[in-house]
């Protein structure tokens, strides 16, 4: 009950950095979060020509910084300019206009079907805002990973804190001094918080938080949450298996495969972490990959512009640690001052192995082999359910038996990571690997209250007698009859 | 307790044997599920009766009907539900299928609430089974002889390991919970609420949460005052009071407070008659530890009506309070009970800023002939859900979605909405190892050229222009061609 006093604004404090401001509660953002709530409480951010205008601005910091942007994730992690454009500049472009064309739409109330007793009434659905809502984002993909969910809950209505990556530090500048030039400060805020003021950011009550991370932070997250009653959304990660069959096309597998794999050095949520296959098929793949390998970043990856770096020094070592499984078919070259670990393909992986035991996010793939389908079905099912499940096999027989068999986020075949262009797919996970979905439509609802609402009028109050006690047999009897469910093309009252 | 391992680690191994994954189990469960309901009527009444001393009318129409009702739509609807659901592709994927495939959760848990025992229970069970769940039903122990009933019948008639009865109270739900599941539904109060959040916290399982808190009723002075506190007092009384959805208080301006109470008088009169106590159409308060909870929220009140109260039968008369501070203890928590407290405002401003200082309700309730007032009110505060100009009864309406916000709950489910609470809805792209050459687009090394394309086949312009689908087929030919030259 001690909630129930409401959210008065603290006293005066007016743009001074959160670390300054001490609040009654000691706690560092508590300041901050009074600021905007009383700014989400004026009701500013709820006006459709108000998140446009929002939307928009997030629109020209994309186009005017577009260069800033590429240069800062080149500092970051050295991505090549074709992937950042591609995947943090253009996939987050895709999101925007997805929803600047269709947000009027989304807000509108959607009627639903009604029942007899209700059929003169309005009854809708009302898509309300949450209130005060926390992004945080991580360091693989800094800038997309934290726009595209701030573009749902801008959309949305809400009033928003970011928190950007702490170890992508060019990305984290940018998103601290520049992009709050182009967005209304009072109503979004961005906070930088490492992981221990992360933690006294979280004793704060939110509306809604969106987590993109680990799963053991997610599992911090959503206790955290769980003392305010937050709703969460958590886009987490797991070890996405890719299942090839024998009936396949060798070279296409094989760049497909690599294409998703070595992207961004493969610090991809959604990447193929390790392939379950028949040996014959191993002894045609990793050819394959040696060429596809050569065909993109040339005989030395290390001196190709189209590759990337581990993002940080603990990372590096983790990944690094990870080269001792199996045994190096492709690859495995590393070099720690500049972070480098050269796409690799490790075989004779056992499921004991360091490399089985958490989600890579590296350029190493593992081939394990397996001796059908069937056994790569139980394989799967053995373990934690992932973001993705992905097959390669010209046999749709095969393809579809995966898809019955197994769970995972989502499923994609004879191909990787492409499903995330579609706006019109959820993205997110089940089980470990996550709860929650967005992209396109899916994040407006992500943000959005879902309030279901019945307009009555007062009259024809004679049709509620039946409702109303004294209830006599004759009365109980009439509602049976009346309400009496029958199927197949009856009528029924309710 | 090692109880609770074996259940769910049988209701686990049940459901992967995948046997609760076919349209028609599903369908013959909830079959067998209606079968139950009509052929045991007369015990869940009986039990409904023995907890809250509900009337046989009550019973039947506020639990039975609700999950007939509900059983009919979901056997109706699944197969459609169940279907994949194609969604728009780009012109990338113009070739590949691209849809969203709902699949089950896996073993999920239903924890019940005492005030509608049965059809707390049995209204997400019905949900659960119909998205293809194994399901853990936990009854509450409060309403004992609906829970005793629940654990007796449901095992005759439903899959005995897919959907086993747990009965038991704090410490066996505890036990419980510590177990992983793959989505819990909690009916209860906002405090186990973040008990069950955090302890799925600890597997990242997801939750929905139906939780309570106060749902305010502003009465306009222009309304037709007489049919607003008819409806009113059904849905306040309802129940003595013990309905999560029930009005909890009613805000108002001073000059019509004593015509409200004349008309909730004259309206208690006509249906529960001069003694209360002796109506077999009103219900108890379920134990006494609530019962003397109520009552005390009493102390120090204006009663305008009722008060009478009479601890050896958890009777508590319907009662009104008037002229109620904001600051007293009735208006601290959620009544959940047959008391009325009325608070005065000046008008629909002051209105809805009272409303706004406190905790999101899981009900809103609004009686005004003014339409534009209505609709300030909807959009100036938030709530659960709400009606206007009646009380409970967007609940009964199976396509909106019945949950809270904030600490009224998270969530939702009735209906499709159940359905999709229970399930997982997996996005799938089926492509082909064909048209490798359009692939090179993306493959590095990289270059402005290879990203104008990427650009002209995935980028959605911010546009008002929408290209007719085979003109923009037509383009992604003519593209594929020029692409195959440029970069061979």
């Amino acid at each position: 009950m001690e909630e129930l006093r409401g959210h008065q604004p603290l006293g005066g404090d007016a743009g001074t950095a959160p670390e300054d401001e001490g609040g009654t509660s000691g706690n560092p953002y508590a300041g901050l979060v009074s600021r905007l709530r009383a700014a989400w409480l004026s009701g500013r951010t709820r006006p459709l020509e108000y998140r446009l205008a929002q939307l928009e601005a997030l629109g020209r910091f994309l186009e005017e910084k577009k260069q800033d942007i590429l240069e800062a994730l080149d500092l970051d992690m050295r991505k090549p300019p074709f992937e950042a454009e591609f995947s943090e500049v253009l996939l987050c472009k895709n999101e925007l206009n997805t929803t600047l064309n269709n947000l009027s739409c989304w807000m509108k109330d959607e009627q639903v079907d009604k029942n007899l007793a209700t059929q003169l009434d309005t009854a809708f659905i009302r898509r309300d805002p949450y209130g005060v809502v926390l992004i945080i984002a991580p360091c693989n993909y800094p800038i997309y990973l934290l726009l595209v969910p701030l573009i749902g809950a801008i959309a949305a209505g809400n009033c928003v804190v970011i928190r950007p990556s702490e170890t992508t530090k060019n990305s984290k500048r940018l998103a601290v001094e520049v992009l709050p030039r182009y967005l209304d400060k009072d109503c979004i805020a961005v906070v930088t918080a490492g992981v221990q003021e992360t933690t006294r950011l979280l004793e704060n009550k939110f509306d809604y938080i969106f987590f993109t991370g680990s799963p053991s932070v997610g599992r911090i997250v959503m206790t955290a949450a769980a003392k305010h009653l937050t709703p969460v959304t958590l886009e987490l990660g797991g070890k996405n298996p890719c299942y090839v069959s024998d009936t396949c096309d060798v070279q296409n597998v094989a760049r497909r495969v690599a294409w998703g794999r070595f992207f961004n050095a493969g610090q991809t949520c959604i990447a193929p972490d390790y392939i379950l296959c028949s040996v014959e098929m191993k002894d045609k793949l990793v050819p394959a990959l040696r060429e596809a390998i050569t065909t993109f970043y040339g005989p030395n990856p290390q001196e190709s512009p189209d590759f990337a770096r581990i993002v940080g020094d603990k990372q590096f070592r983790r990944v690094r640690a990870l080269l001792c499984s199996g045994r190096v078919a492709i690859g495995g070259q590393t070099d720690e001052k500049e972070r480098y670990i050269a796409p690799t393909v490790l075989v004779d992986v056992q499921p004991s192995d360091p490399a089985m035991q958490e989600e890579i996010f590296g350029p190493i793939l593992l081939i394990i082999t397996v001796a059908s389908v069937e056994e790569a079905i139980d394989f799967i099912n053995s373990h934690e359910r992932p973001l993705v499940v992905y097959v390669f096999s010209s046999d749709n027989k095969v393809v579809n038996q995966v898809l019955e068999k197994t769970s995972s986020g989502s499923f994609c075949s004879n191909d990787t990571l492409m499903q995330v262009t579609l706006t019109s797919l959820p993205f997110g996970g089940i089980g470990s690997s996550g709860l929650g979905k967005y992209h396109g439509r899916f994040t407006f609802d992500t943000f959005t209250h879902h309030r279901g609402c019945l307009q009555r009028g007062t009259g024809l109050e004679p049709i509620n007698t039946l409702r109303y006690p004294p209830y006599g047999p004759h009365k109980t009897g009439l509602v049976r009859a009346a309400t009496t469910v029958k199927r197949q093309g009856e009528c029924a009252l309710l | 307790m090692e109880r609770m391992q074996q259940v769910v680690g049988r209701a686990r191994a049940a459901f992967s044997s995948g046997r609760c994954r076919s349209l028609e189990f599903r369908l013959q469960q909830l079959k067998n599920l209606e079968r139950m309901v009509q052929e045991k009527e007369k015990e869940i009444l009986a039990a409904l009766q023995s907890d809250l001393h509900k009337s046989g009318h009550n019973a039947y129409s506020h639990e039975i009907l609700g999950v007939l009702v509900e059983l009919a739509l979901v056997m109706e609807k699944l197969p459609s539900w169940a279907a994949p659901q194609p969604v728009k592709k780009n012109l990338l994927t113009m070739r590949d299928e691209a849809y969203i495939y709902p699949e089950p959760l896996g073993v999920v848990l239903v924890i019940g609430a005492w005030n509608y025992p049965f059809t707390l229970i049995v209204q997400p069970l019905i949900g659960a089974i119909a998205a293809g769940n194994a399901v853990v039903v936990k009854p509450s122990e409060v309403s004992e002889h609906t829970s005793q009933l629940i654990a007796d019948i449901l095992p005759q008639y439903l899959d005995q390991e897919l959907y086993p009865v747990v009965t038991g109270g704090v410490p066996e739900t505890t036990e419980l919970l510590t177990q992983r599941f793959d989505h819990i539904l909690y009916t209860g109060n906002t405090a186990v609420g973040k008990i069950v959040m955090a302890a799925a916290a600890k597997h990242l399982t997801p939750v929905t949460l139906e939780l309570g808190g106060k749902s305010p009723c502003y009465i306009d002075k222009d309304c037709d005052l007489a049919v607003a506190c008819r409806r009113i007092t059904w849905g306040k009384y309802m129940n003595c009071g013990q309905t999560c959805i029930a009005p909890d208080y009613i805000l108002c301006e001073p000059s019509i407070q004593s015509q409200v109470v004349e008309n909730i008088k004259a309206t208690l009169q006509e249906f529960y008659g001069e003694d209360v106590k002796k109506s077999p159409d009103y219900e108890r308060i379920v134990n006494k530890r609530h019962f003397r909870r109520i009552v005390s929220l009493l102390e120090g009140q204006k009663i305008a009506h009722g008060g009478e109260t009479d601890e050896a039968s958890c009777f508590i008369a319907p009662t009104i309070l008037t002229d109620v501070s904001a600051e007293s203890k009735v208006m601290e928590e959620e009544i959940f009970g047959p008391v009325l407290p009325i608070v005065s405002v000046k008008g629909v401003n002051e209105a809805i800023e009272f409303i706004n200082s406190r905790e999101k309700p899981l009900a809103l309730y609004v009686f005004s002939n003014d339409k534009k007032l209505i609709k300030r009110v909807i959009s100036e505060t938030s709530s659960g859900g709400m009606t206007a100009n009646d009380v409970l009864m967007h609940s009964t309406v199976r396509d909106l979605p019945f949950g809270g916000v904030g600490n009224s709950g998270m969530g939702a489910y009735h209906g499709k909405h159940s359905f999709e609470t229970f399930s997982h809805r997996r996005a799938c792209l089926i492509k082909d190892l064909k048209m490798e050459g359009m692939n090179k687009l993306r493959y590095p090394p990289g270059s402005q050229k290879k990203l104008d394309w990427a650009k002209f086949f995935i980028l959605k312009r911010f546009d008002k222009v929408r290209l007719g689908l085979i003109f923009l087929a037509l383009l992604g030919v003519v593209a594929a061609v020029m692409i195959k030259v440029m970069f061979p």
